[in-house]
């Protein structure tokens, strides 16, 4: 780890993560402020960082998180009911996600996988859009642009290269921008997870962003599964440890702690937005359910490793910290539910609204520019569907 | 009008894009100092700097990923692959990401990304520097194919390919590259539309179609025919997607028959789709089928043989006598 490159003290923090690497299977250090006993502790480089979060802030981070857990019950019941195709469930994941999207600014821009459904409630993405993609009437279901949240991306690992590219894209503007320009500075969070690590893509996003210095954060969630297939299979040294061979600082944060996950990124994200160049973040979870609606955990992992990661849970520990420093009462919690079946009941009626577009849209995007082809199969689709019309007719 | 060969016709057609668009950049191995391996980037790191024309890692799946990041930024980014068959590393960029983006968001995002990728043999080069993937590009909706075979085309058809709002992969015939030609800087004339065919040589007793390497080899074959009394029509197609079937039709409807000619195999290749079109669209007015000319069901032969590959005249001549037989 280059020094030059972290504040001072990171490297006792990141000393043990360092060593790991020379024993794969032994325990390995991370950054963790709040534990799941719901007390704080501290680290010499984030907690400075932690203290930036006010205890508004930290309410913020609860029922962001409290209100994603209950749409994702409310979409796994949905899939269940036949009204999505398929579900891809967050729980376990709220505090890696709520915690580092809250520590993005509105001109960052993100590059999510398919998961990151609580980086986009943070981004302001409507979540019954979000739900398009599910429902099947749309691939991607809102303008990313708006709010600087990228489509979801189905082939894995494919975004991390996109991310580099973009932020390689910010370095040129602020070349291009006039010296007077106000215009605030941007990094890049690229998210994926420990299976996804394994695609070539990682390993050519790395070396690019690497080369370039790009301002770009890699934001891996390791929830220990890829479907079926442990991390162990994925990698013999902790992910973090892998951004040292392409020359910049990773760092394993404990991802079930919102708290330290907003420092670490926070951190990060000042060190792209700098010009320091790119930063790996390992955040260290669990999904905690099944990776899909289409999945089966029972046939491939043990149920009490479930349980051991359930006395981990994110919204607990800091639910407790909330409660024993009396930064929010009763009322608070009973509000926050309130919100959650709020969301839940406007989710599940939007869904059902969702229009099933005209395949006529289709046609309208596959090329930005005139197509000879697209408008001859166009012209033969409404030919053969005014046929239809017309037999109706003669049949009436 | 100036004389230039198809390498420096490229050359000054990306030269021309530098300056007049700020946000445009070049990407790709050994494109910078060393100006490509075919020379086509030479000298324009001098020029524009080390930003704007970007001597890449070795990792094609990284140079178009994160041209597609540019391009979501603004910046109209034009790749270089090395040759041909390097292309597929970046096979899942280009096919799952590039060529879909525009649709997936609804229109809300365009990649206006431009792949430079020298193709085709005849050079007698080794293993995977002589292939003729476009049949698997064209496959794929979202991308735009094109290849010019004379320096004013490729002057004008890479100026266009940039401009153009789609992903479009630009396959340069390689052993064209020293091929020399009148381009015309201050007007692109016929060239306007880059994904328009050109009748290069008209004719009325048969058509042959072809793009790119064997434009030349179709006019040779059909100069050839003029001593045996036959006049034949020539379409250098120039675009593969879309493919201007209008102009082979109009073309067919005059002659009544069709040769198809391109070096990629035969099984599966563009010429399938010509044939199968034109029966459609003008079964009646053809006195013979359709007939392909292109390579074997093979992986590229060696270069010792791969004479024996390649559509040549005399395989376009023979083509005609069987076409001109019935
Ligand atoms: C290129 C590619 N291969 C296979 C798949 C099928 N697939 C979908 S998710 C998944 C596992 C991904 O695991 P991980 O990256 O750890 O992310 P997680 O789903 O656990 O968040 C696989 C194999 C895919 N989407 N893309």
């Amino acid at each position: 780890m280059g020094s030059t490159q972290l504040p001072p003290g990171t490297e006792e923090t990141l000393a043990a993560t360092t060593a790991a690497a020379a024993a794969p299977g032994e325990p390995v250090e991370m950054v963790q402020l709040l534990g799941p006993d719901g007390t704080l502790g501290s680290d010499p480089v984030f907690s400075d960082y932690a203290k930036r979060i006010d205890p508004e802030k930290l309410r913020v981070f609860y029922t962001d998180m409290a209100r994603i857990r209950r749409f994702d019950q409310e979409a796994t019941a949905l899939q269940r009911q036949g009204e999505l195709a398929l579900w891809v469930p967050l729980t376990g994941q709220e505090a890696a996600q709520i915690g580092s999207a809250h520590a993005s600014q509105s001109q960052d821009y993100i590059f999510p996988t398919y998961r990151e459904h609580g980086v986009a409630l943070v981004r302001n993405v409507d979540l019954a859009e979000l739900l398009k993609q599910f429902r099947g009437v749309s691939n991607g279901g809102w303008d990313p642009r708006e709010n600087n949240f990228h489509l979801y991306t189905l082939v894995l690992a494919a975004q991390t290269l996109h991310a580099v590219g973009y932020a390689m894209g910010i370095q040129r503007d602020q070349k291009l921008a006039a010296a007077d320009s106000t215009d605030p500075k941007a990094a890049v969070i690229a998210y994926f997870g420990d299976g996804a690590s394994s695609e070539g893509d990682v390993h050519e996003s790395m070396v690019f962003a690497a080369s370039y210095n790009a301002p770009v954060v890699f934001f891996c969630q390791n929830n220990h599964w890829a479907i079926s297939v442990p991390t162990e299979v994925q990698t013999k040294v902790p992910l973090a440890n892998r951004a040292k061979g392409y020359g910049f600082p990773g760092i394993r944060v404990d991802g079930n702690d919102a708290i330290a996950v907003h420092a670490v990124t926070e951190w990060a994200l000042e060190h792209a937005r700098e010009g320091r160049g790119p930063v790996l973040i390992e955040a260290y979870t669990y999904r905690v359910g099944a990776h899909t609606t289409a999945d089966d955990p029972t046939k491939y992992r043990e149920s009490a490793e479930e349980a051991a990661w359930r006395e981990k849970d994110p919204l607990d520990r800091l639910e407790k910290y909330l409660r024993t420093e009396g930064l929010a009462d009763e009322a608070f919690f009973d509000q926050v539910k309130a919100d959650g079946d709020e969301l839940a009941k406007y989710v599940r009626s939007t869904t059902h609204g969702l229009e099933v577009p005209d395949i006529r849209d289709a046609f309208a995007s596959v090329y930005a520019e005139q197509h000879p082809l697209i408008a001859e199969e166009l012209a033969w689709f409404e030919e053969y569907s005014a046929g239809f019309e017309s037999d109706q007719e003669a049949a009436n | 009008m100036a004389t230039m060969t198809i390498a420096k016709a490229i050359n000054e057609g990306l030269r021309a894009s530098l300056t007049n668009n700020p946000k445009s950049l070049l990407m790709g191995e050994d494109i910078g100092h060393l100006g490509g391996v075919y020379r086509v980037t030479d000298g324009l790191i001098k020029e524009f700097g080390d930003d704007r024309v970007v001597d890449t890692p070795l990792a094609e799946s990284g140079i178009v990923g994160t041209a597609i990041g540019l391009a979501l930024r603004g910046y109209s980014p034009v790749c270089e692959i090395q040759f041909d068959g390097f292309v597929y590393p970046a096979f899942n960029q280009i096919t799952t990401q590039l060529a879909k983006i525009h649709a997936r968001s609804l229109g809300k995002l365009t990649v206006p990304v431009v792949i430079r990728i020298p193709y085709g043999g005849g050079i007698g080069s080794i293993e995977h520097h002589s292939e003729s993937p476009e049949a698997l590009f064209a496959h794929t909706a979202g991308l735009r194919i094109i290849s010019p075979s004379n320096a004013h085309d490729a002057y004008w058809m890479i100026q266009k390919a940039i401009e153009c709002q789609d992903p479009v992969i630009f396959f340069e015939p390689k052993r064209r590259y020293w091929l020399k030609g009148e381009v015309d800087v201050d007007n692109a004339g016929l060239s306007e539309d880059p994904f328009k065919a050109h009748v290069v040589r008209e004719g009325t007793d048969a058509t042959i179609v072809a793009y790119g390497p064997l434009v030349p080899v179709a006019l040779a074959a059909a100069n050839a025919a003029t001593e045996d009394g036959r006049s034949i029509e020539v379409i250098d197609l120039r675009s593969i997607s879309p493919l201007d079937f209008d102009t082979v039709e109009a073309s067919v409807k005059k002659t009544g028959r069709l040769i198809v000619a391109h070096e990629a195999p035969t099984f599966g290749g563009i010429g399938g789709e010509i044939a199968a079109r034109i029966s459609e669209r003008a079964f009646l007015h053809l006195e013979a089928p359709v007939i392909r000319v292109g390579g074997f069901h093979m992986p590229y032969p060696v270069a010792k043989v791969e004479e024996d590959y390649l559509p040549d005249i005399d395989k376009i001549l023979e083509a005609l006598d069987r076409s001109l037989s019935y």
